[in-house]
C-alpha cells in the first residue's frame, strides 16, 4: 500500500509544481457553469437543473485532468519505470486514482459553491450531510473510471477524443445516481431525501464495480508489448 | 524453449467450408419464410394494423444485438486468460463486434420507427431502447480502439478489458435508467410490444425470425473472422521472406 | 527459472528474433555476456540495437529463437525479468516537473530504498545539491542522463542496458559517463550499451556489431587497439 501512496504523492507533487488544476481546469469548469446558464436563459430554470449542472462540468473536467495524469507518465516514458520496479499493476491503479480524487474532489467543492454562489442554490441542515456523502461517493466513482479509461487510451494515437466516446457512457449511471441525489440534497421539488440516500447507494455499488474492475484491468493494460 | 511460429490453423482460414454453407443455407431459407410470412401470412394486430409487422425485424435484431454483446465479452474473456489462443478468440471478438454493431444501429432504427407509427414519436427514454443506445455508442468506441492500435496482440488486450468492462457497464446503465424512468410515473406501456396479442403463427414467425437472424449473424462472424485469420496466416508467411530480406541488407561485412 | 546455461552468464541468445508488427528488427541474433562484463553495441542506424535491448529488458517478445536473462526465460515470463535489469532509453524516463532529487526519491519509494541509498546514488553519479534541486526538464542532456543512471543504482539493477547513453553528451561528460560506466561494472554489474560512433567504443574491452538484425562481428579489444 506503500507505494501507492508513493505514487499518489508523486501525482500530487506534480500538481502541485504546476498548477494545472488551479490555473486551467478550475477555470474551465466555472465558465461550463457560466455558459449553461447563458444557455438555458431562464433562473428557475437553472436553479432547477443545477444539480445535472454540476455533474456534467465536472464529467466534462474530469476529461482533462485524466488526460493529463496520463499524459505525464508517457511524456518521458516515466511510466517504463513503474513496470521495471515491478510494482503491482493495482497499486498503481489505486495510487493514481486517489491522487485523481483529491483534485477532483478539490474541483467539486468550488463547482458546488459556483451553483450555491451563481444559480441560487441553497443547502442546509440533514441535506449537508447527504451532500457531502454524494460528493465523496461520485467523485471516487469519477476518480476510479477516470483512472481506468485514462490507461486505456494511454499513448493511443487520437486519445483526447477516444478518451470522452470510451468513459462518457460508462459514467452514465453515475451521472444519473449523482444528479438525483444531489438534488435532493438542493432540495428540489421531486426528489425526497429517501430517494437520495437510495442513489447515494447506487453510487456506491457502482464504486466498488469499478475499483475491482481497474484494479484486475490495470495488469493487462500495462504488460507493453512494443 | 524454442518459440514456434504463430500458427493459424488453416481451418480458421477457409474461406468455405461444408459448416458455412450449412449455415448459410439455412439463413437464407428461413429468412425467406420470415419474410412471407411477416408480410403475407400473419394478421395484422388489432391496434396498431400493419404496423406490428416491424416487429418481425426489430424483436430478432435486439436479440441478436445482445447475443453479439454477449459473443464479444466470452471470446474476450477467452483471449485474455488463454495465451496461446490469443489471436484467435480476438479474431472472434471483433468480427462479432462489428456484425454486432450493424445489428445494434437496426434495432434502433426498427424501434425507433416503430415507436414513431405507433406513439407518434421517434424516441422514447425506456429502458430498452435507451440501453441498447448506449450499448452502440460503447461498440462504435471499441471498434474505434480496434482500428487504431496497429500491434495486434497489444490491440487484442486493449480491446479485451474494454469488452469485459461492457459487461459491467451495461447492466449498471440498465438499472439506472430503470430508477431514472421510475421517477417520472409514466404510463406503464413503453415499448410497442408491450402489448400485441400474439397467436400461434405470429409467435412462430417470431422464433423464426429469431433463428433467421442468430443463423445471418453466425454467418457473417465466421467470414468476418477468416478475413483477419487470412491477414494474419499472410503476415506470418511474409515473416520468412521478410527476415531473408532484413538479413542481406547487411553492408557486406563478414558474420 | 533454471537454465542449462552457465551460472554467470547474464545474456544468452540463440538465433532470436523479433518482429514487431511483421517486420523483423532482429532476424536471428547469437549471442552470450557474462556477469560483469561491459559490452559495446555497435551498428548503423536501423540495425536493430534499440530493439535488442528492449528484448533483454523483457519490453518486447520473443518471436523465435531462445533467450535467457539473468537466469530467467524470456518467451515463458519476460515480465520477471524487468526488476533485474535496468534499461535507459532514448527517454530518461523521468518526470519534468520534478527535481533530480525527487525523481530518484521516487523510485527509491517503489523498491523500498532509504534516503542515505539516494543520496548515495546520486554522490556516485556526480550529481551536487544545485543539480540535484533543479527540475529535470531543465537540466542539460548529460545531468538528466545521470539522473537516470542515479535512479538505476538506487533499483540495484544487475544489468544495465543503455540505448545511445553518449549520444548529445560534450567530449567531458562522455569521459565521464565512460568513468560511471567502468565503475558500474567493477560493483558487480553487467553493462550493455548501444552508439552507432565508432570512435565511442575505444577502451571497452568487447564490442558486438548488428548489421541487417543480425550479429556481424563479435571482438573483445586489447587495450589500445583503435577499432
Amino acid at each position: 500500500m506503500n507505494v501507492a501512496l508513493s505514487i499518489a504523492r508523486k501525482d500530487l507533487q506534480i500538481e502541485w509544481r504546476t498548477r494545472m488544476l488551479v490555473a486551467r481546469v478550475v477555470p474551465f469548469a466555472l465558465l461550463v457553469m457560466v455558459l449553461f446558464a447563458v444557455a438555458l436563459d431562464s433562473e428557475p430554470l437553472v436553479l432547477r437543473a443545477a444539480a445535472g449542472l454540476v455533474w456534467l462540468a465536472m464529467l466534462f473536467s474530469t476529461m482533462l485532468v485524466v488526460q493529463r495524469a496520463f499524459d505525464i507518465e508517457t511524456a518521458d516514458a516515466a511510466i517504463d519505470t513503474l513496470l521495471a520496479c515491478a510494482v503491482h499493476p493495482a497499486r498503481v491503479f489505486f495510487g493514481k486514482a486517489l491522487a485523481l480524487f483529491v483534485q477532483l474532489f478539490a474541483l467539486v467543492v468550488v463547482l458546488v459553491t459556483a451553483a450555491i454562489v451563481l444559480y441560487g442554490v441553497t443547502v442546509s441542515g440533514s441535506r449537508v450531510v447527504l451532500l457531502v456523502t454524494v460528493v465523496i461517493s461520485a467523485t471516487s466513482g469519477l476518480a476510479l473510471v477516470g483512472t481506468l479509461y485514462g490507461a486505456v487510451v494511454a499513448n493511443m494515437n487520437g486519445r483526447d477524443s477516444l478518451l470522452p466516446l470510451l468513459a462518457l457512457p460508462v459514467l452514465a449511471p453515475l451521472l444519473i445516481g449523482a444528479s438525483r441525489a444531489t438534488e435532493a440534497a438542493f432540495g428540489s421539488q421531486t426528489i425526497d431525501m429517501a430517494n437520495g440516500w437510495a442513489w447515494v447507494g447506487l453510487l456506491g455499488v457502482y464504486g466498488i464495480v469499478f475499483g475491482a474492475a481497474g484494479s484486475a484491468a490495470f495488469s493487462p493494460l500495462t504488460e507493453s508489448d512494443s | 524453449m524454442h518459440a514456434a511460429t504463430a500458427a493459424v490453423p488453416d481451418a480458421a482460414a477457409r474461406t468455405g467450408t461444408r459448416t458455412t454453407r450449412v449455415i448459410g443455407v439455412l439463413a437464407l431459407a428461413t429468412t425467406a419464410f420470415v419474410v412471407v410470412s411477416a408480410f403475407f401470412l400473419t394478421p395484422a394486430d388489432s391496434v396498431q394494423g400493419d404496423s406490428v409487422r416491424i416487429m418481425y425485424a426489430h424483436v430478432p435484431t435486439a436479440w441478436v444485438a445482445y447475443l453479439a454483446f454477449i459473443t464479444t465479452a466470452v471470446a474476450s474473456g477467452f483471449s485474455l486468460a488463454r495465451r496461446h489462443r490469443t489471436l484467435g478468440f480476438d479474431r472472434v471478438a471483433g468480427a462479432s463486434g462489428e456484425v454486432g454493431v450493424l445489428f445494434m444501429a437496426m434495432t434502433l432504427l426498427t424501434g425507433s420507427l416503430w415507436g414513431r407509427l405507433t406513439w407518434g414519436t421517434f424516441w422514447q427514454w425506456d429502458p430498452r431502447l435507451t440501453t441498447t443506445l448506449f450499448l452502440f455508442i460503447t461498440y462504435v468506441g471499441y471498434l474505434a480502439v480496434r482500428r487504431i492500435d496497429t500491434d495486434p496482440r497489444q490491440r487484442a488486450r486493449r480491446s479485451a478489458v474494454i469488452a469485459l468492462l461492457a459487461v459491467l457497464e451495461i447492466p449498471l446503465v440498465h438499472f439506472s435508467v430503470v430508477l431514472w424512468r421510475s421517477l417520472h410515473q409514466e404510463a406503464s406501456v413503453l415499448s410497442p410490444d408491450g402489448d400485441v396479442r400474439l397467436d400461434d403463427l405470429m409467435l412462430f414467425t417470431l422464433f423464426a425470425g429469431v433463428a433467421a437472424f442468430t443463423l445471418i449473424f453466425a454467418w457473417l462472424v465466421i467470414h468476418r473472422q477468416r478475413l483477419t485469420a487470412l491477414a494474419d496466416i499472410r503476415q506470418t508467411v511474409g515473416l520468412d521472406a521478410a527476415i531473408a530480406l532484413r538479413r542481406s541488407e547487411t553492408s557486406g561485412v563478414v558474420k | 527459472m533454471t537454465n542449462s546455461v552457465a551460472s554467470d552468464t547474464t545474456i544468452h541468445l540463440s538465433n532470436v528474433v523479433v518482429a514487431l508488427g511483421g517486420f523483423p528488427a532482429l532476424a536471428g541474433v547469437t549471442f552470450g555476456v557474462g556477469r560483469g562484463e561491459l559490452v559495446a553495441l555497435r551498428g548503423a542506424n536501423g540495425t536493430g540495437k534499440s530493439t535488442l535491448l528492449r528484448l533483454c529488458a523483457g519490453l518486447v517478445p520473443l518471436t523465435r529463437g531462445a533467450a535467457v536473462v539473468a537466469g530467467i526465460d524470456l518467451l515463458v515470463n519476460r515480465v520477471a525479468v524487468r526488476p533485474h535489469v535496468g534499461l535507459l532509453g532514448h527517454r530518461n524516463g523521468l518526470y519534468g516537473d520534478l527535481t533530480a532529487k525527487q525523481n530518484v526519491q521516487f523510485v527509491a519509494d517503489l523498491v523500498g530504498a532509504t534516503a542515505s541509498d539516494v543520496s548515495s546514488a546520486l554522490e556516485r553519479l556526480g550529481i551536487d545539491q544545485r543539480v540535484a534541486s533543479t527540475q529535470a526538464s531543465l537540466l542539460s542532456a548529460g545531468q538528466r542522463r545521470r539522473t537516470a543512471l542515479a535512479a538505476l543504482v538506487v533499483r540495484r539493477a544487475q544489468l544495465w542496458l543503455l540505448d545511445e547513453p553518449h549520444a548529445g553528451l560534450d567530449a567531458a561528460a562522455r569521459r565521464e559517463l565512460d568513468v560511471i560506466l567502468r565503475d558500474a561494472t567493477a560493483s558487480g554489474a553487467t553493462v550493455l550499451y548501444t552508439t552507432h560512433e565508432i570512435d565511442q567504443v575505444v577502451g571497452t574491452p568487447r564490442t558486438i556489431t548488428l548489421d541487417g538484425g543480425c550479429v556481424a562481428s563479435d571482438v573483445a579489444s586489447t587495450i589500445g587497439s583503435a577499432r
